[in-house]
């Protein structure tokens, strides 16, 4: 029972990653109908700025806000710079130029701070407090800021005027622009707070997973996995489904563990974190495209 | 026959008796007979014909994804899944049940034609952005499903299975990399030459009609789902039998070598060559093998020159040819030498 209680947690914890990077996805594919494939990468950039920022001497809380503020200007200038001449491109070259993006961040990532594995220290002080046999101090400080974020996200789309402008940019460009908001302005802002939100995510998981070129691949992974099971047309829905995954993921390989003990089966277990993304995936697409909490889409013809 | 011919000529072109009419089979003739007195001369080494057949296979595998996406328009960001599949059917036949390796090649068609049909299944109802996700998914995640511990017995895990080359046959006086060379050149003639045909049938103006308006096409009586579902299957048969090649002249398969890296390396041969021509599959081949092999000694000349203080990785080409090459020339390399030439024409 215990350990059911730890794996639930720490589901939680990872749960919040998931969150935010599938919040980010989402953020992009509402206004622009995009899944940005690239955004794991660019998490896993944001993360090493943040690394080479602490390795320079700057406190982490300094250096969190920088790497987010640079994260946010990097993702305006990618959307200013590549994406605006394709908003009307065929799918395809969307996706590759995607695929392309993905490529250059993981090759400079490489290329600047080497593929040699990375230990970064927890932000958070080790403490114990009630109930930390269940859950360590750094996961608890994950949800804690995870949560944060979310929040104030909330609130800007919700209570601030330009928060507004992008919602309604979003939902109908027509009439947003009609009403004098530039969307196109609007779109390049979603795109680098969604940058941002990634750039927490990544620092967030890099102390839990060690730095490296490829630790975003899984994470990416369960981030799609997140947004599609809550509906990847809803922010609130991707956010739940983020954490959703996280638990779905370790109580898989805890039910394979128990299945293991009991009857000395092997079906399931760490070893497969990746396939069982791929088949929540696949199932969520074709059994239940619009995800839990998703708007379904009937198409004009 | 007159849709054998790779280029579409004019009415003179298909005279009976012109010589132009078999100027490609006699390219495929000539070339190897001069390549393999290259190599008995010394001029054309053994590692030499070893690229040129990874070359080839890469072309086969991109011809795949050509097929799919270029002209049924489904996005697979997941070949490399079925690459896999042909490499390791290859691979445990020969090891495992001494197969010979010709023998083993309609094995992995066959596999790989069932494993993409059925993948193909769910496939039907995803469109656009949401089947890149999922064979993205799939792209991402084969190399661990293939260190699956139930399937490890047959697969060997992490250790992968080397494969043994056979001997050229008949005491043919060849190495066994010139040998290779041949019989990889003329798969990939037979394969082009199926494709081809494939795309000149009523079958393959359906494909294309799927490809330009599925719904229309629907309309007019064609019945998208098999379409659909079937082409998924043939393309993962070509990818799958450039897999099987790969294994076998390469002698080694492992789970790490198909990491989501060699489904993007096929993708951006099939963007660099032309996603919807087929002489576009035999440039993106021989781009993937090229930056593959060379691409870590050129980007080191260039940090070198300009004294970068950091690594150019071969990487970064890849990123740089996808982005560039959409907005410079979204039809590939072919669509623009296509282009190039219809303009010097009409000078």
């Amino acid at each position: 029972m215990e350990q059911l209680i730890q794996q639930v947690a720490s589901g939680l914890a990872n749960g919040a990653i998931y969150a935010s990077l599938a919040l980010a996805l989402v953020m992009i594919f509402v206004s622009t109908n995009h899944i940005n494939f690239a955004q794991g990468e660019m998490a896993m950039f944001s993360a090493y700025l943040a690394w080479q920022l602490m390795e320079w001497g700057l406190n982490v809380w300094l250096a969190l806000p920088l790497v987010m503020a640079l994260s946010f200007a990097a993702g305006v200038a990618i959307e200013r710079s590549i994406l605006r001449p394709l908003h009307s491109a065929p799918v395809l070259a969307v996706v590759v130029v995607f695929i392309g993006l993905l490529t250059i961040f993981h090759a400079l990532a490489g290329g600047i701070w080497t593929h040699t594995i990375k230990a970064v220290p927890s932000p958070f002080p080790q403490v114990t407090f009630p109930g930390s046999a269940y859950i360590g101090s750094h996961q608890l400080g994950m949800i804690a800021i995870t949560i944060a974020v979310l929040l104030a996200l909330f609130a800007f789309f919700r209570f601030t005027p330009l928060g507004l402008a992008m919602r309604a940019a979003a939902q109908n460009p027509a009439s947003a622009r009609l009403a004098g908001i530039s969307v196109d302005w609007m779109l390049a802002l979603g795109w680098g707070l969604a940058a941002a939100v990634g750039a927490v995510a990544g620092c967030m998981v890099a102390p839990a997973v060690y730095l490296e070129p490829n630790m975003m691949a899984s994470i990416l992974l369960y981030g799609f996995a997140g947004a599609l099971v809550g509906g990847i047309s809803s922010p609130g829905g991707a956010v739940a489904g983020g954490f959703i995954v996280g638990v779905l993921e370790n109580l898989i390989a805890y039910l394979g563990n128990v299945i293991e003990r009991a009857t000395g089966v092997y079906i399931v277990g760490n070893g497969e974190k990746l396939t069982v993304a791929l088949v929540i995936v696949i199932a969520v697409l074709t059994l239940k495209p619009s995800g839990l909490f998703g708007r379904v889409t009937v198409q004009r013809v | 026959m007159a849709s054998t011919v790779l280029a579409s000529g004019t009415a003179a072109d298909r005279a009976p008796g012109s010589l132009r009419r078999y100027r490609w089979w006699l390219l495929l003739i000539v070339l190897p007979v001069l390549l393999i007195a290259g190599g008995k001369t010394g001029l054309v080494s053994d590692f030499q014909f070893l690229q040129l057949s990874l070359m080839i296979v890469y072309s086969i595998a991109v011809l795949g994804l050509i097929l799919l996406t270029g002209f049924n328009g489904q996005i697979s960001l997941g070949h490399g899944a079925f690459f896999a599949v042909g490499a390791y059917t290859a691979a445990i036949l020969i090891d495992q049940h001494d197969w010979p390796f010709w023998a083993t090649l309609p094995a992995a068609a066959l596999a790989c034609f069932v494993a993409g049909y059925l993948f193909g299944l769910p496939a039907l109802r995803l469109e656009g952005h949401y089947l890149a996700l999922a064979t993205f998914a799939l792209a991402v995640a084969v190399p661990q499903i293939l260190k699956y511990r139930h399937i490890e017995p047959v697969t060997k895990g992490v250790m992968g299975i080397n494969v043994f080359k056979s001997d050229p046959p008949f005491g043919l006086p060849l190495s066994n990399d010139q040998w290779m060379f041949l019989v990889v050149l003329a798969i990939a003639a037979l394969m082009f030459w199926i494709a081809r045909n494939l795309l000149d049938s009523r079958t393959g103006r359906a494909l294309i009609a799927i490809r330009d308006h599925p719904m229309a096409a629907g309309t007019m009586g064609v019945n998208v789902a098999h379409y659909k579902t079937v082409m998924f299957g043939i393309s993962a048969l070509y990818t799958g039998i450039a897999g099987a090649l790969h294994g076998i002249i390469f002698e080694f398969v492992s789970p790490d070598s198909f990491r989501f890296e060699l489904s993007i390396a096929i993708l951006v041969g099939a963007v660099v060559g032309g996603i919807a021509s087929l002489p576009g599959a035999v440039i993106g081949g021989i781009f993937v093998q090229v930056i593959e092999k060379y691409a870590d000694a050129l980007t080191k000349k260039i940090s070198a020159a300009v004294q970068l203080p950091l690594e150019l990785e071969p990487w970064l080409i890849y990123g740089i040819a996808l982005i560039a090459l959409m907005y410079a020339m979204p039809t590939g390399i072919a669509g623009g030498l296509a282009a190039l030439w219809r303009r010097l024409r009409r000078l």
